[in-house]
């Protein structure tokens, strides 16, 4: 039996650089797990390491290359007039829905990848600290565009969003 | 409700980088957080006499560590007795400066603290964001008359960045601030008007019976240690070494039979408990008075020691939440708190009362909230699917399983087989978990209720629900539920109601927040 929730999916997917973007950060995940096990084992430590190492390469690439695109898949994104909507996770699914009208702030960010591949994060914040949506992976220009947007929306609202 | 335009949204910290903005400047207004209307309010300092409490406070507070660098110098030399020395005259010197650099005042529209002379900080607080109001007097406080305001705030910043706290002022300028600070309705309201305003109204006062309930409490717990602790340090004023004293009780007693000495010191520990919870309860809950203040705000009085007064604004009160621990649901007893923005952990979540019989928690619950029992803590809830109660059951056994199979690995001999005592205890909570889960809908407020350890039930106001995160698990997808949380500014931020049928959950959705969630479905 699987039941899902009978919301709507968001309208939007994300840029399709988002697959790329989140390929890379877990590459470095792996390269990271990876490089210590055979540094450990060029430095003259037990051969089990061999295999872990192997064994973490491989199961590292195959997410490498499954998981992104699962994500991509999944992650979406909306704007109504009433609403931010997002649904994201691969695993444990997720929806967050934040009221236009209690919308605090509206920030956007730019890791290192994500500035290397001219993605942004959009993320709106209410009054609770376990409220805040972000969208994650947006094309830069478009993050921008949407961030002020969003700005100019709130603003307009009347309330004090609590 | 009339609400006022959103002014700038967050409360700003800001730390000024301590190499441009050392000591040497003086405390000012920020050129930039301070629009020119309220330059001229002038800055207040905390009250002089904090010259002395704090070095005083602290002082005593290093007693042991003076005591123990005084102690083990040798005779003739004076080192240790100038560390000393030193140590007091650096405690009075930051004293001074902290102090000295430390400002505040209320603008019609903010409240603003600088502080700090070495990390400068500046804050500033939206005063339409101000939630709560909470006083709090340390005995070194009460002996000069002051008090500590800390104000609590919505903001969607993380417990630290949600208020600011004064400390300390003198108690009449904290009155002052308190009321001043939660009013907001009255900008022009003449002062006359006030005094003739109506007096608060008494909800409810200590009942001596209530003592019984404190043993009960997780704080029995720490109840132990303060009995060790006082026991061990007046054996040590004795001039006796109590570790050692223990240790030769302990070993006479093994002498004279193990079951004797682990039934002696079982006795032993559980009357430290009672007779520490009993203390603690009378030093937390002496004089306890809540109150509904003529100008709309809920207010608690409380303590022995230290007196502590929390207000909170009425019109901002999102729910209440009844809590239940293990120990306290046995002796049929609860504990309310309220659910409002700005609650630190300081203030204890909140807490509207001591631990009473569960009726009176839910009367007060009701009174807090205004609103009758049975649309708030004691209406009846909805069950749940099958499949959530079969997953209390799995959550709760699962784990159990896995630890018992290590306690068999380890040692199959005594612990693998003692393990064993876990899992009818953990399918006993599993059971009660699944009995206890439930949720409804009433005219005004979403009530849920869960937990075994610690049964909770969150009444909380349509109205305070700022936005929704339902969470669903491969597991929860399998068994056809997921997690509804609805996200208030208000408590924890958020409120769960567990593993609820998905159709469930966006009706309700759509019930709460039809303009919002309607158009999604």
């Amino acid at each position: 039996m699987s039941v899902a929730l009978p919301l709507r999916p968001p309208a939007h997917q994300v840029d399709r650089r988002a697959v790329r973007w989140w390929q890379l950060r877990d590459l470095i995940t792996v390269v990271v797990l990876v490089v210590p096990q055979l540094v450990a084992l060029a430095l003259g430590w037990p051969g089990w390491l061999a295999a872990t190492a192997a064994a973490t390469a491989v199961l590292g690439l195959v997410y490498v290359l499954v998981v992104p695109r699962l994500l991509y898949r999944i992650h979406r994104w909306e704007i109504t007039d009433e609403a931010v909507y997002t649904l994201s996770g691969w695993l444990v699914r997720e929806w967050r829905i934040a009221p236009i009208s209690r919308v605090q702030t509206v920030d956007t960010q730019h890791g290192p990848l994500q500035q290397l591949l001219k993605l942004a994060s959009v993320t709106v914040t209410t009054a609770s600290a376990k409220g805040p949506v972000t969208i994650r992976g947006l094309a830069e220009e478009h993050a921008a565009e949407l961030a002020r947007v969003l700005t100019a929306t709130t603003q307009a609202t009347p309330g004090d969003a609590t | 409700m009339s609400r006022p335009a959103r002014p700038d949204l967050r409360a700003d910290s800001r730390s000024a980088d301590p190499l441009d903005a050392g000591p040497s400047t003086t405390p000012g207004p920020h050129p930039d957080d301070t629009p020119s209307s309220t330059a001229e309010v002038p800055w207040r300092r905390l009250d002089p006499r904090m010259l002395v409490v704090h070095p005083v406070a602290s002082v005593i507070r290093l007693l042991p560590a003076f005591a123990v660098i005084l102690l083990t110098g040798r005779e003739g030399d004076l080192t240790h007795v100038w560390i000393s020395l030193g140590a007091a005259a650096m405690i009075v010197i930051f004293g001074v400066l902290r102090w000295r650099f430390t400002q505040y005042r209320i603008t019609p529209d903010r409240v603003e603290l600088h502080s700090g002379w070495l990390r400068r900080q500046r804050r500033s607080l939206p005063r339409d964001r101000i939630r709560t109001v909470d006083l709090t007097a340390r005995l070194e406080h009460r002996i000069f008359g002051l008090s500590v305001v800390k104000i609590g705030s919505a903001t969607g910043g993380t417990g630290e960045h949600a208020g600011l706290a004064l400390d300390a002022v003198s108690k009449a300028e904290a009155d002052q601030l308190r009321r001043e600070l939660l009013d907001r309705s009255p900008a022009a309201r003449p002062a006359e008007a006030r005094q003739v305003a109506p007096p608060s109204i008494e909800l409810a006062r200590l009942d001596w019976a209530w003592l019984r309930f404190a043993p009960l409490s997780f704080s029995s717990l720490a109840g132990i240690g303060i009995v060790a602790g006082a026991l061990f340090n007046v054996l040590n004023e004795a001039g006796a070494n109590p570790g050692r004293l223990a240790g030769d009780a302990v070993d006479r007693l093994i002498r004279t039979g193990l079951a004797t000495a682990i039934g002696l010191i079982a006795i032993t520990v559980l009357a430290a408990a009672v007779i520490g919870s009993l203390l603690l309860f009378a030093e937390r809950w002496y004089g306890y008075r809540l109150t509904r203040e003529p100008d709309g705000t809920l207010r608690v009085r409380r303590g022995l020691l230290t007196r502590r007064s929390l207000s909170v604004s009425e019109r901002r009160l999102r729910g209440v939440e009844v809590a239940e621990p293990i120990l306290l649901r046995a002796g049929h007893g609860a504990q309310t708190r309220a659910l409002a923005a700005g609650l630190t952990k300081d203030s204890q979540g909140g807490v509207l009362q001591p631990p009473v019989p569960r009726g009176e928690a839910h009367r007060v619950a009701s009174v807090a909230a205004a609103a009758p029992p049975e649309e708030i803590t004691c209406a009846p809830l909805r069950p749940h699917p099958p499949a959530a109660r079969r997953r209390r059951f799995t959550r709760a056994l699962g784990p159990t399983l896995v630890l018992v199979a290590a306690a068999f690995v380890v040692d199959a001999r005594v612990l693998g087989p003692a393990s064993l005592v876990l899992l009818p205890a953990m399918a006993v909570v599993g059971w009660d978990r699944a009995r206890v889960l439930g949720h409804t809908l009433t005219r005004g407020y979403l009530v849920a209720r869960q937990g075994s350890v610690v049964r909770r039930t969150v009444a909380l106001q349509r109205g305070g629900v700022i936005g929704w995160r339902v969470r669903q698990s491969p597991f929860q997808r399998r068994a056809g539920v997921v997690t509804l949380e609805a996200v208030t500014a208000a408590g924890s931020g958020a409120y769960s109601v567990l593993d609820v049928a998905p159709d469930d959950a966006v009706a309700l959705m759509t019930t709460v927040d039809p303009d919002v969630v309607g158009p999604l479905t």
